[in-house]
């Protein structure tokens, strides 16, 4: 009697790769969905100061971002340690607050007329920066008349 | 087709970021002009709660050194003034809808700081400041409500805020470190 023998009968077949598209597809659409664009290039470095009571900043269109701090490492050579603001990509030096208000004007014509009322201005200030600079920041959110603000803070559970 | 959506999924990897913004919000005091105050309102004395942060970034309540912890609660007896004493906040009872007549402190808290106050130091005091308003919110609304601030309907939201409402003036910034 003739046996005909199977070869390699007991291998595992391959594993279809045929439902790989949709997964990456699937994890695709879930990023797109919860993150959002990253706007700036940070060039401060911070770390920002924990509060219980924070509130979250609702409609990211209407918020510019103000951030205080050091530079990062890389620019510290050039530019040293001492505090330096960045609107947007642009940095200022502590002594030039005044340029603020050019930024404010400049942020507040981005949005439509109904929203302007509701400009944010959300200040990101490394925890060990002093408030002179700060009180300066805000002086000249007082001049431009942009008076809702937000004090960047992570979430902690108590001190 | 999964070379095309690897490439699509690391970009978007690479260009976003995930993080929500939250912090603590507040209104500035619109700009004056005459910066000696000379008409800003008078506040009577028994109505302001001074609070004095200063280089060191010590904590004073009423020119007494306090404790981060206890800014909460000295804040919060200030502005309820439960015994209504002489020396602490007026109250003006005002009808407020769907909550009905309710005594309205009058208090005001006074934030100073020193140009060399650390900002952590400043944000965590106005936290506390903020903590002490969020409590005294939360107990009127659990007792005409039933519910947290946070939890009520929007109606029910706003009177809470107009009978307990956010009272923290940052004063024009003065050197008092004298630094």
């Amino acid at each position: 009697m003739a046996v005909i023998k199977q070869k390699g009968g007991k291998e595992v077949p391959a594993l279809s790769t045929s439902s790989l598209p949709d997964i990456i597809f699937m994890i695709l659409f879930f990023f797109m969905v919860s993150t959002s664009m990253r706007e700036v290039e940070l060039a401060v470095q911070f770390s920002a100061p924990t509060a219980t009571e924070i509130v979250k900043l609702e409609k990211k269109s209407l918020v510019s971002y103000i951030y205080i701090g050091q530079p990062v490492r890389q620019l510290q050579e050039q530019l040293g340690t001492a505090p330096r603001i960045q609107l947007n990509d642009k940095y200022v030096r502590t002594e030039n607050v005044a340029e603020i208000g050019q930024f404010i004007a400049s942020e507040r014509e981005k949005l439509n007329e109904a929203d302007r009322s509701f400009m944010t201005v959300c200040i990101k200030a490394d925890k060990g920066t002093r408030m002179g600079i700060i009180t300066d920041v805000k002086q000249e959110l007082r001049r431009a008349n942009a008076l809702k603000i937000s004090y960047a803070a992570t979430k902690t559970l108590g001190y | 087709m999964a070379d095309i959506a690897f490439t699509l999924l690391i970009f978007f990897l690479v260009a976003t970021t995930m993080d929500v913004d939250s912090g603590i919000n507040r209104v500035l005091p619109p700009w004056s002009d005459n910066q000696d105050q000379t008409d800003a309102p008078e506040i009577k004395e028994r109505n302001l709660m001074s609070v004095h942060v200063n280089m060191y970034d010590q904590i004073a309540m009423q020119g007494e050194l306090v404790d981060i912890s206890q800014v909460k609660n000295k804040a919060k007896e200030f502005i309820l003034n439960a015994n209504d004493d002489e020396s602490m906040p007026e109250k003006e009872v005002t009808e407020v809808d769907l909550i009905g007549s309710y005594p309205i402190s009058q208090g005001v808290i006074s934030l100073q700081n020193d140009r060399a106050t650390s900002y952590e130091t400043y944000i965590m005091v106005q936290n506390e400041l903020t903590r002490a308003f969020n409590e005294i919110r939360d107990e009127l609304s659990m007792q005409k409500f039933g519910k947290v601030f946070m939890e009520a309907a929007e109606d029910q939201r706003n009177a809470v805020q107009k009978a307990v409402p956010l009272k923290i003036s940052e004063a024009e910034p003065k050197n008092i470190g004298g630094n």
